[in-house]
């Protein structure tokens, strides 16, 4: 494209040189012509695979070979949304993902607070690679270290301080929080870099102590990021199943867990009924946070 | 430019490869191959765990490298960890064969993904046992789709040092009152319900189950009681065959349903365990090698099939797995002498209380009916089982 403008630059006719008026004076054509091709690619990888999962949804297995059947009915989507199964699995999967949210919260406020505005900028470049350290590990490595962290038979938690909470929920919310920490803690760490010192300041000189100042200037210009950091911790927690298999222990399944069982079960339409309610879930939760400003930060 | 070239050169080399196998798969038709033509160079199959050693796991235990210095075929494994995964892998059509157990095999004859068999060019197929021959999950009336590897029993695997007296029978994982209590370790797959049906086949006479596969909703709202039961004592279900060796390695699973190729795993390494088929009989398998409709290494499958039922590799394959033997004349190669005794490959009266691996379908597999649940209706159970 670049090309053709070039080599059209010199000629003050010729079939570039009426494309590019002809473009000027229909600027809407222009941008769609920019666009089209990025426009192109959202909607096939996204949209036309977001779409596909619902028509398979759609879709149900011959009940002996478990063949997918084109034939078009309501009956997963029925058996997904009306059943026990679901509402239990959906609730506990909420459950988790709030409270993995929660736990980095509260570990990510204190520790971006430091890293923006306690230590000095050497030491807060060091701490930003620490951050981001545990990410170039593999996740099945991070896992299956948890695992032998957490084991109740010869964990390293168990021969140490002798409590451990084995596999279980909580655990899997530990482990959880720990993998994705880090998406909670930069946008937070962003966000109190915008914040400037000098408001920090103006708090002292009108007396407001650490935790006042804390509470009242610097939270209320955090939500945002907060939100936006949850955005990665909630929805992340709401389609994983690796870590849940390797740290939930025998009774703790998600949607995640549920989503590959039927997968692996080759009842894939019932597999994609399921993977309906995280994209609900998620559209919900997108809508509520947008009035935040919160898609700003991300 | 250049790297365009490299590319469309590539993309039309790929479409050519398609089209050529295309046109083989098309050829094959419904009928089993004719002849056997020369070995392609390479073989891509489904095995369950330890059906294919080539010394990685123990020096001594191999029985593919030879078979590839043989043959040419180089043998590529997919280690499939359930029936449901297997028939998933196949499916794909990107495989020449699978070690199909009951529970797969007519599901992949009805779905048309195995193509009938050729025994003419199996010519160890002639010494397999009679019993194996012919059997309903291996062949469709005359039509063989199909070699018989072997067979063997879901076992009880038990800590020794930790649960003591030894058991002799399944209320270890069924039982409130199991000294294994909070750590058992249970198989994660639809198909284990048939373990508890087994069980209440012995300890609840009265809901006359006969056969574990063919459960009305009655029969089967009593084995998913009991599976509840176990549920709140159960510290393990495993999918991944590695996740049980480990969890039995370190003692944090003492008791379970489990095979003995893990067994055999796991004492390597040095966890004190036993195993054994209790008092109620057992669930088990039957395996069968079958061969892909769409096979692109149909030669190199064929001589795999006859390879893996040959008497020496039969032999090495039972006795690692555990299992006994398809071939009658492998029973004189163990290394266990009386390996094929043991594992009672010539008893038939022994397999009577062990329920091979088998599709539920509604028309009850007992024969009494209609009224029996098929094994869509199953996998939800276990669905709804896991995640409550």
């Amino acid at each position: 494209m670049s090309a053709i403008t070039h080599s059209d630059v010199a000629a003050t006719s010729g079939p570039g040189r009426r494309l590019a008026r002809w473009l000027h004076a229909h600027p809407r054509a222009g941008l769609f012509g920019l666009l089209s091709a990025p426009a192109a690619w959202l909607l096939v990888a996204y949209l036309v695979s977001l779409a596909s999962l619902l028509l398979v949804a759609l879709y149900r297995v011959n009940g002996f070979t478990f063949a997918v059947e084109k034939v078009v009915g309501l009956d997963n989507l029925n058996a997904v949304y009306t059943g026990s199964t679901f509402w239990k699995t959906t609730g506990r999967t909420v459950l988790v993902a709030a409270q993995v949210t929660i736990l980095c919260l509260l570990i990510a406020l204190p520790m971006a607070f430091a890293m923006a505005k306690l230590v000095r900028p050497s030491m807060r470049r060091a701490l930003v690679v620490a951050l981001l350290m545990p990410l170039w590990a593999s996740y099945l490595v991070k896992g299956y270290a948890w695992k032998a962290i957490l084991d109740p038979a010869s964990g390293v938690l168990e021969k140490t301080i002798g409590v451990t909470p084995g596999f279980t929920q909580t655990a899997t919310v530990i482990v959880l929080a720990y993998l994705w920490l880090p998406y909670m803690v930069l946008p937070i760490y962003a966000g109190l870099e915008r914040l400037p010192g000098s408001m920090l300041e103006a708090s002292a000189d009108l007396g407001g102590k650490a935790g006042r100042t804390f509470w009242s200037v610097v939270l209320p210009q955090l939500v945002p990021s907060m939100i936006a950091g949850s955005i990665f911790t909630f929805s992340l927690s709401l389609g994983d199943y690796i870590a849940v298999g390797i740290v939930g222990g025998p009774r703790t399944q998600l949607i995640g867990n549920l989503i590959y069982r039927n997968f692996g079960a080759n009842d894939v339409p019932l597999a994609a009924a399921f993977a309906t309610v995280p994209v609900l879930i998620m559209v919900i939760y997108l809508l509520a946070v947008r009035r935040t400003g919160a898609l700003e930060n991300l | 430019m250049k790297k365009f070239s490299v590319v469309a050169a590539a993309a039309a080399a790929l479409s050519l490869v398609a089209a050529a196998c295309g046109s083989d798969s098309g050829s094959a038709g419904g009928a089993a191959q004719k002849e056997l033509g020369k070995g392609e160079g390479q073989v891509n199959i489904i095995a369950w765990a330890g059906y294919t050693e080539r010394g990685e796991t123990d020096p001594a235990v191999d029985w593919v490298t030879g078979f590839e210095k043989e043959t040419g075929c180089k043998v590529n494994v997919k280690t499939g960890n359930s029936s449901d995964e297997m028939i998933q892998l196949m499916n794909t059509g990107e495989y020449d064969g699978v070690s199909a157990s009951g529970d797969a095999t007519l599901r992949l004859i009805a779905a048309d993904k195995v193509a009938p068999v050729n025994v003419d060019l199996i010519p160890n197929y002639a010494d397999v046992f009679d019993g194996l021959k012919k059997k309903p999950w291996n062949s469709v009336g005359d039509t063989l789709y199909g070699v018989p590897h072997g067979r063997g029993a879901n076992l009880l695997v038990y800590n020794t040092e930790q649960v003591t007296p030894a058991p002799t029978s399944w209320s270890v994982m069924f039982d409130p009152a199991s000294p294994a209590k909070g750590k058992i370790s249970v198989y994660d797959s639809p198909i284990y319900i048939a373990d508890a049906a087994l069980y209440l086949m012995k300890t609840k006479p009265e809901l006359k189950i006969t056969n574990p596969y063919a459960l009305d909703q009655k029969q089967m709202d009593a084995a998913l009681a009991l599976l509840k039961e176990q549920k709140a004592m159960a510290g393990q279900y495993w999918a991944l065959y590695t996740d049980q060796q480990t969890a039995l390695e370190s003692g944090s699973q003492i008791a379970g349903t489990t095979w003995q190729v893990i067994v055999n795993l796991a004492t390597a390494n040095g966890a004190k365990i036993a195993a054994i088929k209790p008092s109620e009989g057992a669930t088990g398998w039957s395996d069968t090698w079958m061969i892909s409709k769409t096979a692109k290494n149909p030669n190199c499958m064929y001589m795999w099939m006859n390879h893996i039922i040959s008497p020496t590799a039969n032999a090495a394959v039972a006795e690692w797995f555990g299992e006994a033997p398809s071939n009658k004349k492998s029973c004189g190669l163990t290394a266990v002498k009386d390996h094929c005794a043991i594992f009672h490959a010539e008893d038939e009266s022994y397999w009577t209380d062990v329920f091979y691996w088998t599709t539920p379908t509604k028309k009850c597999l007992d024969g009494r009916g209609d009224e029996c649940l098929d094994y869509a209706a199953w996998s939800k159970a276990w669905n709804d089982l896991r995640a409550s």
